[in-house]
């Protein structure tokens, strides 16, 4: 595997977490309240989203390097 | 004698030598890690129901140092990139990034850990436990502290909340901070001192060794990238394509690294 093929599968882990640690966050706005959790839902989401776009990027850009 | 398979692939594995070493030596970290992984998921559901600590961990810099990671990654790759663009400059670039990111990393990291060690427990006599700051705010005190240094009380700033109440997590982590009016606490009602240290509880012996040896694989991965940047760099005069591809083996085990922490830190921090 080089180096792109496990900088995809890190980048799909990020993708997973950001959204993942939106959703813990919004929950727990929706649960306490507290403003600070919107905050971190919203960073969280929005870098998730950030984190899609570099993933397509990345996958046009190294087209032409092996994934092995 | 020129070693082997650098740069020319094999037949049989249709990969230089130096990418079977490192999958070879990542499937042994695999398994270290996995190990910790494993201990750490059995040792907290066997713990009695209550009493495993939580939101004592500060979840913003637990993420800020996610975000720190995510960006190292992405510039290892760039820094590759630049190199089969033929681009030495811009790899530099890239990887002076890296190195920053490992650098703030560790300290973040460092300062997250001093603020535990000056982070007490008191178990009192009659039972009743609090978490909180000893006045002076002094590092790796014990129970053995107290009768070392003869002392007859200690001045204590309780936290609003101990982490086996049923609080939200990372209120409990922010709370911790804005503590409570000091009290006196006579030693003699004092059954156990303990910093969040190791020897605090398992939960703190765990989690030290985890992000530890995840620490230390961050020092050691920022150790090889900055001899590549530095004076493993002027290979790239004589055999560029060997040169790259040790960045792209020193990028595998940086992604390994953060490919941890990935795991690491929704674990540690928000279950």
């Amino acid at each position: 595997m080089s180096l792109k093929a496990f900088h995809i599968v890190f980048v799909i882990a990020s993708i997973l977490l950001a959204f993942g640690f939106g959703a813990w966050s919004y929950f727990d706005y929706r649960d306490q309240g507290a403003t600070a959790d919107l905050v971190y839902a919203i960073a969280s989401t929005l870098a998730g989203v950030i984190l899609v776009i570099y993933f397509k990027a990345v996958l046009r850009k190294l087209k032409n390097i092996s994934y092995l | 004698m020129d070693i082997p398979f650098t740069v020319k692939l094999r037949d049989d594995t249709t990969l230089y030598n130096a990418k079977v070493g490192i999958w070879l030596f990542l499937g042994s970290e695999v398994m270290l890690f996995g190990a910790l992984f494993s201990s750490y998921i059995l040792l907290r559901v066997g713990a009695p129901p209550g009493t495993w600590p939580r939101g004592l961990l500060n979840v913003p810099i637990g993420a800020f140092n996610t975000i720190v990671l995510i960006v190292s990654s992405v510039t290892v790759v760039m820094s590759w990139a630049s190199l089969k663009l033929g681009n030495l400059g811009k790899f530099r670039f890239y990887q002076a990034i890296t190195l920053l990111c490992a650098l703030s990393f560790l300290t973040i990291k460092s300062f997250e850990y001093r603020d535990k060690f000056t982070h007490y427990e008191v178990w009192k006599t009659d039972g009743a436990r609090m978490t909180g700051h000893v006045e002076g705010g002094p590092y790796f005190w014990s129970t053995q502290t107290l009768k070392d240094k003869k002392l007859d009380h200690i001045v204590f700033h309780p936290d609003p909340h101990h982490y086996t109440e049923p609080v939200k997590p990372h209120a409990g982590a922010a709370a911790e901070h804005e503590g409570h009016a000091a009290i006196t606490i006579p030693v003699a009602e004092i059954a156990r001192l303990s910093a969040f240290v190791p020897a605090h509880s398992t939960y703190f012996a765990i989690y030290f060794t985890l992000t530890a040896l995840h620490g230390l694989h961050v020092f050691g991965g920022a150790l090889v990238i900055g001899y590549l940047w530095g004076p493993g760099a002027k290979l790239w005069k004589t055999d560029p394509e060997r040169f790259t591809n040790r960045i792209e083996i020193s990028g595998l085990f940086w992604h390994f690294v953060d490919l941890v922490w990935i795991f690491l830190f929704p674990v540690l921090y928000l279950l």
